[in-house]
C-alpha cells in the first residue's frame, strides 16, 4: 500500500508548474477574457514541448504513455492557473480514447499531431450540449446514436455561447453524420463513452482541486495583509473558521480524487463509483470554497479588477460540467442502494 | 501509488476476520454502565489472551509488532465484525503512546502488560470545572513533599470519561504556580483507589454514567509516577492530544461500518414499504454519509503512507478530528430522518428498530464535536497552524 504520488510524478508536476508560473500568469488569464479566440497557441506549443499534451499518448505516437495517475497532478496545476486551455479535451479525454478505440489508421492519423501540440481535440458526449474550444480545434470526437464519430473541424457548425467565465469559450455544434468517420459503434462504443465520461469528470476534479488551493493560497495571503481595527482580518475567528472549513472541504476531497484516478488507471471494478464520490466531493468542496474566498475577500473579491473572480467563475462551471454534485451523488446512491 | 496490500497483510486480515467473526460478542449492554463495563473488561481479556488487544505494540508488551498497515487492517476487520467500543482506549490509544515516547523503561515495564491485558483500567484527567477548552488554566495542585519522594495533589478534574469505573487515571497537575501558565505542569498517573481520592458518576446526555468527577484531598504520588519530567508535562500531554485527535483513536474502520449499517438500513426499511416517501427522500444523504467515511479511508491511507515515511501529520490531525466527528453526528442524523416519528425509541422498546441503536449512536456522536479539544478550537488550530493565519 502507497497512497501517494512518485518522486518522478511530483518532479514533474514541479517543472509544469514552473512553466504554468511563467507562461500562465493572471495577467494571462485576464488577456484570455479579452482576447477574442482567448487562446494562446505558444502556450499550448510549450506544454507539448515538455510532454503534457502528449502525456497520454502511447510513446510511438510520440507521447508519453503515462496514465491517468500520472496526469492528475499536472490537472491540478492548470486548475491552480486557470488554464485557458483544452487540456482536459484533447489529453485527459480524446487521446487515450482514439489510442484504445479508434481504428488504426484513424489513431495514426490523429495521435501524433495530437501529441505533439500540432492538432487540438475537443469532446462532445450525449447529454453535453457546450463544446468547450470548438473554435480551435481540428478534431471534435462526439458521440452520436450510441456510436463515436470524429469529427474534422471543417464540418462543424458552431454556435458561440457566453460563459460567465469569460476565459472559456463554449459552442453548440452541429454537424452531418455524413461528414464524420465512425471511430466505435455498439457494445464496444458504449463502454469507451462511459470510460471518456469518468475520465473527463476525473480530470474536471482535479481541475477543481487545484483551483479550490489557489483561491484558499490567495485568501490566506489576503486577510494576512488586510488590516481592520488595526488588526489583520486573519486574526478573526470567523475569518479563521471560514478558511478552516475550506480546508476541510479540499483536504477530503484530494483523496477522493487520487482514488479515482487509480480506479481509471488500475482497472478497478468499482471505478464508476469512484469517479462519482470523486466529482462529487470536488465540485462540493470548490463552491464551498468559493463562496469562503469571497466573502473573506469581502467587496474586492466582488470586482473583476481583482483576480479571485476567474478562480470563481471557472469553479462554477467546471463543477456543473461532467456531472454536478447531485448527478454524481445520485449515481453512487443508486450503485449502493439498488 | 499502489492500493493493494501485501500478501503477508491479506494473510493478518485473514487471521484477524477468522478470530473476530469466532469470538466477537454481540449484544452487549453499554460499557459506560457499571454492569455493562464489567462485561467489556470480560470481552478486553478475552482479546488480550490472544494478543489482540494492542496488536501494534511489541510482543514483550503482549502486542504483535504489527505495522500502522496491519493496524488498520485490524480495526477495519473488527468493526467490520461488530466488535464493540473498546473500554480500554483511553489507556492503550492514549497514555501508552506517550509511555513509549516518554516513560522509563520500569514504567513501560510496569504499566504497559498490565494495560494490555485490561487489569489496569486508565481514564483521563485533563479538563476541570474552569479548564475546559483552555487547558492550560488548570488550577489542581500538586505539592513537593521530599522527604516522602513524591508530590501531595489538590483539585478536581471532570468530564473523566468512565472514570467511575476504571482504577487509574493519567492527566496534568500544576507544580510550579509561579511558573508561566504552560510551564509547571506535570503529568502524572494517580492510582483511583489512593488515599484522599474521591470519585464521583455523571451522568451523560445518553442516560449512562459515562462521565466521573475525581477529587483528590491531598493523595500522595511518588515520584515513579511523574511521567516525562516535573514541570514538562505540557508537551508531554500535547503529544497524547495529537493521538487523540489524529487516527490513533477514531480508526477509519468504525465509520466504514457505521456507514456500511446506514446502506442496510435504508435497503432494509425500503424493503418493508415503511414510510416510502421518506425513505425515497433520504437517498442521497445515505449515499452522502457513506462517502464521507470513505473519504476518511482513503484519507487516512493518505496519511499512514505519510507516516511510513516519516511525514507526521502535525496540526493537520486538526482536520482529521473535525472530520471524523462531525461526519458522525450527520450519519447518525440520517438514519434518524430515515426512522422518522420512531427514531425517539430506545433501547428495550418493543417497537425500537435495532433496539434504539440508532438514537444511543446520535448522542454518543454529539460528544465527539466536544471532546479532544471542541471544533472551534480546532479549526483556530487549523487556521494558524496548516494555514498560517495570525494568532492575534
Amino acid at each position: 500500500m502507497r497512497f501517494a504520488f512518485t518522486d518522478e510524478q511530483l518532479m514533474f508536476r514541479d517543472a509544469v508548474a514552473d512553466l504554468l508560473a511563467n507562461e500562465c500568469p493572471p495577467e494571462k488569464v485576464r488577456w484570455a477574457w479579452t482576447d477574442d479566440e482567448g487562446r494562446d497557441p505558444k502556450l499550448w506549443a510549450a506544454l507539448a514541448e515538455m510532454g503534457v499534451i502528449g502525456l497520454t499518448a502511447p510513446e510511438a505516437a510520440g507521447g508519453l504513455g503515462m496514465d491517468e495517475i500520472d496526469l492528475l497532478p499536472i490537472l491540478t496545476e492548470a486548475g491552480r492557473a486557470a488554464l485557458p486551455a483544452p487540456l482536459l479535451e484533447t489529453t485527459a479525454v480524446v487521446i487515450p480514447l482514439l489510442a484504445e478505440s479508434a481504428p488504426a489508421a484513424m489513431a495514426e492519423a490523429w495521435l501524433p499531431r495530437l501529441a505533439d501540440g500540432s492538432a487540438i481535440a475537443t469532446i462532445a458526449l450525449e447529454g453535453q450540449r457546450l463544446v468547450p474550444d470548438a473554435h480551435i480545434a481540428d478534431l471534435l470526437v462526439a458521440e452520436r446514436d450510441g456510436s463515436l464519430f470524429a469529427v474534422p473541424a471543417d464540418a462543424l457548425r458552431c454556435t458561440r455561447q457566453s460563459s460567465v467565465d469569460g476565459a472559456r469559450r463554449l459552442f453548440t455544434v452541429d454537424w452531418d453524420t455524413a461528414d464524420a468517420e465512425c471511430i466505435v459503434a455498439g457494445e464496444a462504443a458504449a463502454a469507451a463513452i462511459a470510460l471518456a465520461f469518468d475520465r473527463g469528470a476525473v480530470a474536471a476534479a482535479a481541475e477543481l482541486i487545484g483551483m479550490a488551493e489557489r483561491m484558499i493560497a490567495m485568501t490566506v495571503e489576503y486577510v494576512v495583509a488586510r488590516q481592520q481595527f488595526g488588526v489583520p482580518i486573519g486574526s478573526f475567528q470567523a475569518v479563521k473558521h471560514h478558511l478552516a472549513d475550506a480546508e476541510l472541504k479540499v483536504s477530503f476531497a484530494r483523496p477522493m480524487v487520487w482514488n479515482a484516478a487509480y480506479a481509471l488507471a488500475t482497472g478497478e471494478p468499482d471505478r464508476d463509483r469512484s469517479v462519482s464520490m470523486a466529482k462529487c466531493f470536488a465540485s462540493d468542496a470548490a463552491e464551498v470554497v468559493a463562496r469562503k474566498a469571497l466573502q473573506c475577500h469581502g467587496a474586492i473579491g466582488y470586482t473583476t479588477e481583482h483576480d479571485l473572480h476567474f478562480w470563481l467563475k471557472r469553479s462554477w462551471a467546471l463543477a456543473a460540467s461532467w456531472g454536478d454534485a447531485l448527478w454524481h451523488r445520485r449515481r453512487v446512491a443508486a450503485l449502493l442502494l439498488d | 501509488m499502489d492500493m493493494r496490500f501485501t500478501e503477508a497483510e491479506e494473510a493478518f486480515r485473514a487471521e484477524a476476520r477468522a478470530w473476530l467473526e469466532a469470538n466477537v460478542p454481540h449484544g452487549l449492554p453499554s460499557g459506560d454502565t457499571r454492569e455493562g463495563f464489567a462485561l467489556h473488561v470480560e470481552w478486553e481479556k478475552k482479546l488480550f489472551a490472544d494478543r489482540w488487544s494492542v496488536v501494534s505494540w511489541p510482543e514483550e508488551y503482549g502486542g504483535r509488532g504489527a505495522s500502522l498497515w496491519e493496524w488498520l487492517i485490524f480495526e477495519e476487520e473488527y468493526y467490520r465484525a461488530g466488535g464493540p467500543q473498546r473500554v480500554t482506549q483511553n489507556g492503550i490509544f492514549l497514555l501508552a503512546p506517550t509511555i513509549f515516547e516518554f516513560g522509563t523503561a520500569e514504567q513501560k515495564a510496569r504499566f504497559l502488560p498490565r494495560m494490555a491485558a485490561a487489569e489496569d483500567l486508565w481514564c483521563q484527567g485533563w479538563s476541570e470545572p474552569d479548564a475546559g477548552s483552555d487547558l492550560a488554566g488548570i488550577k489542581s495542585r500538586a505539592s513537593r513533599d521530599e522527604a516522602a519522594g513524591g508530590w501531595i495533589i489538590n483539585g478536581q478534574k471532570t468530564w473523566t470519561t468512565r472514570g467511575a469505573f476504571c482504577n487509574w487515571v493519567f492527566g496534568l497537575f500544576r507544580t510550579d504556580p509561579d511558573a508561566a501558565r504552560h510551564a509547571g505542569m506535570t503529568y502524572l498517573m494517580v492510582p483511583l483507589d489512593a488515599p484522599g481520592v474521591t470519585v464521583r458518576g455523571v451522568e451523560r446526555l445518553d442516560g449512562d454514567e459515562g462521565f466521573a468527577e475525581v477529587f483528590f484531598d491531598d493523595v500522595f504520588v511518588a515520584d515513579d509516577l511523574v511521567l516525562g519530567g516535573i514541570n514538562n508535562g505540557w508537551g508531554v500531554a500535547m503529544a497524547t492530544t495529537s493521538s487523540e485527535r489524529g487516527l490513533t483513536l477514531r480508526s477509519p474502520g468504525r465509520f466504514c461500518a457505521a456507514a456500511d449499517r446506514l446502506i442496510d438500513l435504508h435497503r432494509r426499511l425500503a424493503a418493508a414499504g415503511e414510510h416510502p416517501e421518506r425513505v425515497a427522500a433520504l437517498r442521497e444523504d445515505v449515499a452522502q454519509s457513506w462517502m464521507e467515511a470513505e473519504a476518511y479511508r482513503l484519507a487516512t491511507l493518505a496519511d499512514v503512507t505519510g507516516l511510513v515515511e516519516g511525514v507526521g501529520q502535525g496540526a493537520r490531525s486538526s482536520l482529521t478530528k473535525i472530520f471524523w466527528s462531525e461526519l458522525d453526528v450527520r450519519l447518525n442524523e440520517t438514519a434518524l430522518r430515515l426512522l422518522g416519528p420512531g427514531a425517539e425509541l430506545i433501547e428495550g422498546s418493543p417497537a425500537a428498530v435495532d433496539d434504539g441503536a440508532w438514537m444511543k449512536a446520535f448522542e454518543f456522536s454529539l460528544s465527539g464535536p466536544i471532546y479532544a479539544g471542541t471544533n472551534e478550537i480546532q479549526r483556530n488550530v487549523v487556521a494558524e497552524r496548516v494555514l498560517g493565519l495570525p494568532r492575534k
